[in-house]
């Protein structure tokens, strides 16, 4: 009796869908007989788009989740532990000049690091050298601009050191000279240590940097002289972008050899987020570039999502591989949640991707993309706190080491202003604060905080561990870390906070209208100038910083048997 | 993790996603917007005039996207209506701007339409506004002792010109100020109804 009465129900309902499934058949048919109608412009409502923007992110972590439980991303802590070798968790890590690891003759030794070392010293000390250079020139002209900003009369009669050009030198050479080097040389380094094998194709990277840095001079003598594209981040004329593209390419088949000849099972935290950016940048830049494709509005969108995903899907990851890499071998820790790195990585991939409308709040482009911009911008919340929760939590019982290493203070600096400076974009994005700081120099001191404070400091952290492994050499001066450190903190704190409040009070003066626009400029002049010798605190840091480079690859200097940490008390460097 | 195909794969797919979200859908959105009212394509030298305001980094202090009353004061300090796509139409490069060091120059030809006040303006900012941080660009004019037959001489204030010589803009200058001059988007956003036209 039951059960026909359920065949009875089944059938009803079988019924039901047929009847609606011809009924959408025939609708679609009326649909197509009619002529083609002009489709009424009528914005969507806000509310609308929240609720896709928010339903889009529900269903992607719903996926997310539902991949985790599939078993599709391998969760197991062993993971963190391929960074160390045998018996080497727990033994903290820093300049290891003395292998804590054992010693070649050792039958339990694993040499797989040293042969990693070694492929790699010669194209990573090119980089690095690379990257140096471009630092000092970025910070010059970074210095330069901002000095022009409350001195205009100063050497104006110079084109290329008028503001408009030598800001864009400055903006160019972080962005496509500083930044890179320094991270590929650290993608180059690690990727074999985290392969366990050696870096293959070395010698693609070499021509590589060579066309990459040609191509680079020769956009910064362009920008010089007046020949520029014209969008932010894209000025480098597109005839000279091919030199960086077919650069870029050749510096990454290396990696792409290095990754296919792997010797390890578990991909490490780093290589996700290292093999990522090196995979996203050429599609960023190349869709960017190509000439004649965008136009109008649409541009200024295209602009933007690449301004943002240079930084948001290249600078940034290769900035937290490093993270995630020398933190926990420093302290010699596992990483403490595999799980929530992967939540982190995968929330930054899906998220960071979508923020850059939020650089067009207000402006001529359709409020959806907008409104979308803003929700994601707040999502990167999501692996934002991941991170920070992560770092925290494996540092944890280990501040102490802050004290003594170099590499680990500056990449918990890094750390540290990464929260700070994504929590900050985050909520800059909301219309409320967006319209006060758009347009002013908050921005400016925003982006800062994100590309020096974050960025740059974990890439300093991350070179004063190469150095000794890629020259053999130990830092022959520890005041010069000292200095380094000390002045590179206190130049980014005196820029950003003096920015900031110059840029708030310029956003109110700019919107109050009963007060003439050159208020908003008057208001802000101490806060430049306070901004110039924040710059010059900086500018004099990395000159420390080159010259303890140079003082190392040049033999000048105290030779040291032991890394050079800070607060060794009153040993002298040994072997001296 | 340990399979980098599915991790690329994964990685690509993100991007995909945002590539979509903030160039191929805007680009098939407004791939049709036609010209707003009075929106002309510039003259030779008008685009030669936007060049150079491209290669001295114009863009960097000067936005061109006048912002709606709800959002800024800009209609109250002359700035003009709110832009809509298209006002760019004939924009290549897009100079909308991130920053407002110094003001919006959307609608600077109506605001400012004088040729002198533009070129003594590029030779010294501060003869005119007084405060501004504006650099001055000497080097889009000649000083000279006396004018040559077609020069442009430009007239500064007293306590700005050269002693015993004179100033005479360049083809660049006047191409940027005639570029400057150009600059005009106050006619209506939408076409004037069809039922306006038709009443008597």
């Amino acid at each position: 009796m039951a059960a026909g009465r359920h065949r009875h129900i089944r059938n009803k309902t079988t019924q039901r869908v047929e009847r609606l499934a011809k009924l959408v058949a025939w609708r679609a048919a009326i649909v197509a007989t009619r002529p083609m109608r002009q489709q009424p412009k009528r914005p969507m409502s806000t509310i609308a788009i929240l609720l896709s923007a928010f339903l889009l992110s529900v269903v992607a972590l719903a996926a997310f989740i539902w991949s985790m439980q599939k078993g599709l991303f391998d969760t197991s802590p062993a993971a963190a532990n391929v960074i160390f070798e045998r018996g080497e968790a727990g033994q903290p890590e820093d300049p290891a000049a003395d292998k804590p690891h054992g010693t070649a003759g050792d039958a339990a030794y694993d040499t797989s690091r040293d042969i990693a070392d070694e492929s790699s010293a010669p194209v990573v000390f090119l980089f690095i050298c690379c990257a140096m250079v471009w630092l000092v020139v970025a910070s010059l002209a970074g210095l330069t601009a901002s000095v022009k900003l409350h001195e205009p009369d100063l050497l104006a009669s110079v084109p290329w050191l008028s503001f408009g050009r030598i800001r864009t030198i400055h903006l160019n050479a972080v962005a496509y000279g500083w930044a890179p080097m320094a991270g590929l040389s650290i993608a180059l380094f690690l990727l074999p240590r985290l392969l366990k094998t050696r870096l293959a194709g070395a010698k693609y990277a070499v021509l590589g940097a060579a066309l990459w840095n040609a191509g680079l001079i020769a956009g910064l003598g362009s920008i010089a002289a007046g020949i520029s594209d014209g969008l932010e981040w894209l000025e480098i004329p597109w005839q000279v972008d091919i030199l960086l593209v077919a650069g870029g390419a050749l510096v990454g088949m290396p990696l792409v050899l290095t990754l296919v000849n792997r010797k390890v099972d578990h991909l490490y935290v780093s290589v996700w987020y290292m093999g990522c950016a090196l995979f996203w940048f050429p599609v960023l830049f190349l869709v960017a570039n190509i000439p004649g494709l965008h136009f109008g509005v649409e541009q200024a969108t295209m602009n933007w999502w690449f301004g943002h995903n240079v930084l948001g899907l290249f600078y940034t990851p290769l900035a937290l591989a490093s993270i995630y890499y020398f933190l926990p071998k420093i302290i010699g820790q596992p990483v403490r949640s595999y799980g929530l790195s992967l939540l982190g990585f995968w929330a930054l991939a899906f998220f960071y991707g979508q923020v850059g409308g939020h650089h067009l709040i207000g402006g001529p482009v359709p409020g959806w993309l907008i409104t979308l911009s803003i929700v994601q911008s707040m999502m990167m919340l999501v692996p934002v706190i991941a991170f920070s929760i992560n770092q925290h939590q494996t540092m944890r019982g280990h501040f102490h080491r802050l004290i003594d290493s170099p590499t680990l203070r500056f990449v918990t600096f890094g750390g540290m202003m990464y929260t700070l400076s994504s929590a900050q974009g985050s909520f800059e994005a909301l219309r409320a604060v967006n319209r006060v700081t758009h347009f002013t120099h908050y921005t400016v001191a925003h982006a800062h905080l994100g590309l020096y404070g974050f960025v740059s400091f974990a890439f300093f952290g991350a070179i004063y561990f190469m150095v000794p492994r890629v020259t053999g050499r130990e830092w022959p001066y520890r005041w010069l870390i000292y200095a380094h450190f000390w002045l590179a903190v206190a130049g980014i704190g005196v820029y950003f906070i003096g920015l900031s409040i110059g840029g708030t009070l310029q956003g109110y003066a700019m919107l109050d209208a009963s007060k003439p626009f050159m208020d908003s400029v008057a208001v802000t002049i101490p806060y430049l100038k306070a901004r110039s010798v924040g710059g010059g605190m900086m500018l004099l840091g990395h000159l420390c910083f080159v010259a303890n480079f140079v003082c190392a690859i040049l033999g000048l200097g105290p030779n040291r048997d032991r890394p050079a940490l800070f607060h060794q008390g009153r040993k002298r460097a040994l072997g001296a | 993790m340990n399979n980098e195909k599915a991790l690329l794969a994964g990685g690509m797919t993100m991007l995909a996603l945002a590539t979509s979200a903030l160039v191929v859908i805007p680009y098939l959105q407004l791939r049709d917007v036609k010209p707003t009212e009075g929106v002309k394509p510039y003259s030779a030298a008008q685009l030669r005039g936007r060049e150079v305001y491209i290669a001295n980094g114009c863009v960097y202090c000067h936005s061109q996207q006048p912002r709606d009353a709800s959002f800024a004061p800009d209609a109250k300090r002359g700035w003009g209506r709110v832009s809509v796509a298209g006002d760019y139409y004939y924009d290549h490069p897009h100079l909308l701007g991130t920053m407002r060091t110094g003001p919006d120059l959307m609608n600077i030809g109506v605001r400012q339409p004088s040729a002198d006040w533009h070129l003594g303006h590029l030779f010294q900012p501060r003869a005119y506004v007084p405060g501004s941080i504006m650099p001055s660009y000497p080097f889009l004019f000649d000083v000279k002792d006396k004018a040559d037959p077609g020069d442009k001489v430009v007239n500064l204030p007293e306590a700005f010109n050269p002693p015993g010589k004179i100033v005479v803009a360049s083809a660049t200058a006047l191409d940027l100020v005639s570029y400057l001059q150009s600059l005009n988007r106050t006619g209506a956003v939408l076409p004037a109804p069809p039922a306006a036209k038709a009443a008597p």
